[in-house]
């Protein structure tokens, strides 16, 4: 029964690349957002912190669509990139990442706000009157102590982009090989008449990467939390 | 030498204070509310005011008028707080060292032994801000603002947050810091007793306003 074949592994291995570039990618964007919301007052932050969390609101088709529309080959942005920098996105796994990294992103952003914000500004003041420059007390202060919330997020949005189903599909269709994560695959197989055994297979697996993620993510909090309280 | 002019409105209290210090140890007193934090957050670059200047040997750190105003990390003034904010990721070493990496000064190994030996906090260098007593925080906090090299130290009630056998602890090396640090203070109180031991001049803040400048002997007046 736990044979994979070459297919299901091939979706398996789709899934974690497309989840890890979205993760990868999405980290350093969602930090600099997080900070700036927790941190900064300006004009329109309230309709950017709406804008981040419209994915997660938003029915996931219509996000795929819009992504579709946006930064498909006709689309207005999608267009420009191809023609400029060669980026294509539409029916790629690289629009897998994509539509995982914007679904992913809300789960991303909010932990890492929430630990920014708990970090004492006093600290961030007394680095100040010491010489730090403002990006050295974000590096050497904000971020260090909010780490474990920013492992936190990125373990979040990894385990979101990686059961993503409803933008992925709808922005880059579900071709084996290309962009069928575990999701589509799993999608397919049930609508297949002798597809149950693989499906079942295919939900046991991202049963276990589901629960692999929490537990190291429930480890590395852990940890970072003990590293930061000096023991 | 350090001038200070300023003015600054915060919600229904209104602070005006001006005043210019010479001596080794000026002492800020006054009630808790008389506007002692605020001051001295103005000076350090923490707080901006509404008008005014603020002068340090002769460099304008602040003037409304000409719209200058030096941010904290560029006043190389140094800040010992009420409740020593030591960075709780870093240890004792890390902590003392952190004014220095970001000032990116060279490494002074005699300098760093002087103020560790004056402060005797040699041995708690392996320790994490979590693992020390009030005491030996507040004169780790003393240490790191001393080790980034400051033209000016300003201290807010540094024994505000310790009780009375602690203070006793703390004072002797303050004034050690006083004869042997070679750096101008500001130190606010609210207890007329320390700053009698510590101060060389004193400014007296009442509601946001200067009552009395001069010599210690403003205290029992």
């Amino acid at each position: 029964m736990f044979d994979l074949t070459p297919t299901e592994w091939t979706a398996i291995a789709l899934s974690l690349r497309v989840a890890t570039v979205a993760t990868l990618i999405g980290t350093p964007i969602g930090v600099a957002l997080a900070w700036l919301l927790a941190r900064r007052n300006f004009w329109g932050k309230s309709l950017l912190d709406a804008a981040i969390h419209l994915p997660l609101v938003l029915p996931p088709v219509v996000t795929g669509y819009l992504l579709l529309l946006s930064l498909g080959r006709r689309g207005f942005l999608g267009g420009w990139l191809a023609d400029h920098l060669g980026i294509v996105f539409a029916f790629r796994w690289t629009g897998a990442a994509l539509a995982c990294g914007v679904m992913s992103f809300p789960l991303l952003v909010r932990p890492i706000r929430l630990s920014i914000e708990a970090v004492d500004r006093r600290l961030e003041q007394a680095a100040e009157t010491l010489g730090a420059a403002p990006w050295q007390v974000f590096a050497t202060v904000t971020l260090p102590l909010a780490l474990p919330g920013v492992l936190a997020g990125m373990v979040l949005g990894f385990a979101k982009a990686i059961g993503e189903f409803g933008a992925t599909i709808t922005f880059v269709s579900n071709i084996p090989g290309e962009t069928q994560t575990i999701s589509s695959a799993i999608y397919s197989l049930i609508q297949t008449p002798d597809g149950d055994a693989a499906a079942l297979r295919l939900v046991i697996v991202s049963v276990l990467i589901a629960t692999s993620a929490l537990v190291a993510s429930e480890w590395f909090a852990r940890r970072a939390t003990k590293r930061l309280h000096g023991n | 030498m350090l001038r200070v002019d300023v003015s600054k409105q915060l919600g229904e209290f209104s602070l005006t204070a001006s005043f210019t210090s010479e001596g080794r140890v000026t002492g800020l007193f006054g009630d808790s509310g008389a506007g002692k934090s605020s001051l001295i957050n103005m000076i350090a670059g923490l707080l901006r005011p509404d008008r005014g200047i603020i002068t340090l040997d002769g460099e304008t750190l602040d003037d409304t008028a000409a719209r200058i105003h030096v941010p904290a990390y560029r006043r190389r003034i140094g800040y010992v707080f009420q409740d020593a904010r030591l960075f709780p990721h870093l240890n004792v070493a890390a902590n003392l060292d952190y004014g220095r990496r970001m000032n990116r000064l060279a490494d002074d190994p005699a300098q760093r032994q002087r103020i560790t030996d004056l402060l005797d906090i040699g041995h708690l260098m392996d320790r994490r801000p979590g693992k020390l007593s009030g005491g030996e925080r507040q004169r780790v906090a003393l240490g790191r603002a001393l080790l980034s090299n400051p033209r000016l130290l300003l201290l807010d009630e540094p024994l505000g947050a310790l009780d009375a056998g602690r203070k006793h602890e703390i004072l002797p090396y303050l004034v050690r810091l006083r004869d042997e640090a070679n750096v101008p203070m500001v130190y606010v109180s609210h207890d007329a007793a320390e700053l009698r031991q510590l101060a060389t001049q004193i400014v007296m803040l009442q509601r946001g306003k200067v009552t009395s400048f001069g010599g210690v002997k403003v205290l029992s007046g």
